[in-house]
């Protein structure tokens, strides 16, 4: 058996199992980014508590740290999950279907925030400043 | 390697596997792929309610405290170590896989074993974030009463603070949104639960390469699947710590 080298058993169906990656350099490369990645989002995350940002920079910075994200995504589902040595076939049988994602998110996300400018429209503010108790109607008044 | 196919192969006219893995792994790939849905759809659901509300709790006030550190204000860093832990053991496990391409067993068990280790820390971790959560109580102000209350997910602190108003030397604040408590615990509950059952996994082909199963088989393809799963715990990691730490 020892002169196989080969992960799987060759079969007529299955014609070339993945062969042995000579080192380990491209892992640890992957391990690198991925730190690096970490360590940028962390950043990020932390800046806009240091620095109380908001508006459209607390939008850009949250994109970016998305970004960021998605890129971490890329490198472990392509190198350690070796996504990336597999065939075609088989990458877009897997990354195909995760594009319905983006309707997901676009149409979920649209959908809470209509829900909040309802509710500032048509409810009664909740009380954020409250500090006199508050008055329990009696059961059955219309208060 | 994709490079060994000759251009234009026709992969669909029967007689092999148009994706040419192992059922094992095609499965396992099916599998990963539902359970994206799954979390994908607890995440998306956990933005839509978020967006719904007018006041969410900040995470660098939620997440600021660290084990033995008392009451420093340390905001991500603790996350940051169980991040950290995470992508170790992430490594420690494609590391295991490239053993078992080269039927090292030796080396199988070497990084198996890291990879056990850092499975139960990242567990121990978050069985200690979650009980600073649930039993570190806080003032707040609920119908006109101060009461001192943990994170749960019946109800939270974290809610915007009661200007001018302090208790025992804290400020007191409103209750935060329930729902808070509901995505956080769910969710990396969830998560949480996918850590332990993959921990299992490592350990069951721990110790079948330990009894020498894989090399009477001829291959550790085995240990690729379950670096499969392990590596998916890692990913939604990923997105657990955007949207619940970062965002």
């Amino acid at each position: 058996m020892e002169h196989v080298n080969q992960a799987v058993a060759i079969t007529p169906e299955i014609s070339f199992p993945h062969e042995p990656a000579p080192n380990t350099k491209k892992i640890w490369k992957a391990f690198w980014a991925l730190l690096i990645l970490t360590i940028a989002e962390l950043a990020l995350g932390l800046s806009h508590y240091a620095f109380h940002v908001q508006g459209w920079v607390l939008m850009f910075l949250k994109g970016l740290m998305i970004i960021l994200s998605l890129s971490k995504a890329v490198y472990i589902v392509s190198i350690f999950m070796h996504l990336g040595d597999e065939t075609r076939n088989l990458r877009m049988a897997i990354l195909v279907p995760l594009i319905s994602f983006a309707w997901f998110i676009f149409a979920f996300l649209w959908d809470g925030n209509a829900y909040r400018n309802m509710r500032n429209r048509y409810d009664v503010p909740a009380p954020t400043q409250q500090v006199a108790p508050a008055v329990v109607p009696e059961p059955g008044s219309l208060k | 390697m994709s490079t060994q196919i000759p251009a234009g192969y026709k992969w669909w006219t029967g007689g092999k596997s148009p994706y040419n893995v192992s059922y094992g792994k095609l499965m396992m790939w099916i599998f990963l792929m539902s359970d994206t849905f799954t979390f994908g759809g607890l995440i998306i659901a956990y933005g839509s309610i978020r967006l719904g509300h007018n006041y969410w709790p900040d995470a660098n006030y939620v997440f600021d405290k660290f084990p033995f550190m008392g009451d420093a204000n340390l905001p991500l860093a603790f996350v940051s170590l169980m991040t950290f832990i995470l992508i170790m053991s992430s490594v420690t496990m494609v590391l295991a896989v490239h053993e078992g391409h080269k039927r090292n067993k030796k080396g199988v068990e070497k990084w198996l074993l890291w990879t056990i280790l850092g499975g139960f820390l990242f567990l121990g971790c978050q069985a200690w974030e979650w009980t600073h959560l649930i039993t570190h109580t806080h003032p707040v102000l609920i119908d006109g009463q101060i009461r001192e209350i943990g994170a749960t997910i019946r109800h939270n602190h974290f809610g915007p603070a009661v200007p001018g108003l302090m208790h025992d030397g804290h400020q007191v604040h409103l209750p935060g949104p329930v729902s808070f408590g509901n995505f956080f615990f769910g969710i990396t509950g969830f998560h949480g639960f996918h850590v332990f059952t993959g921990v299992i996994l490592n350990i069951i082909i721990y110790i079948r390469t330990l009894a020498g199963s894989f090399d009477r088989l001829g291959h550790y393809e085995m240990v690729e699947k379950v670096g499969l799963y392990w590596h998916f715990v890692d990913l939604v990691w990923v997105f657990v710590f955007l949207c619940f730490y970062l965002i």
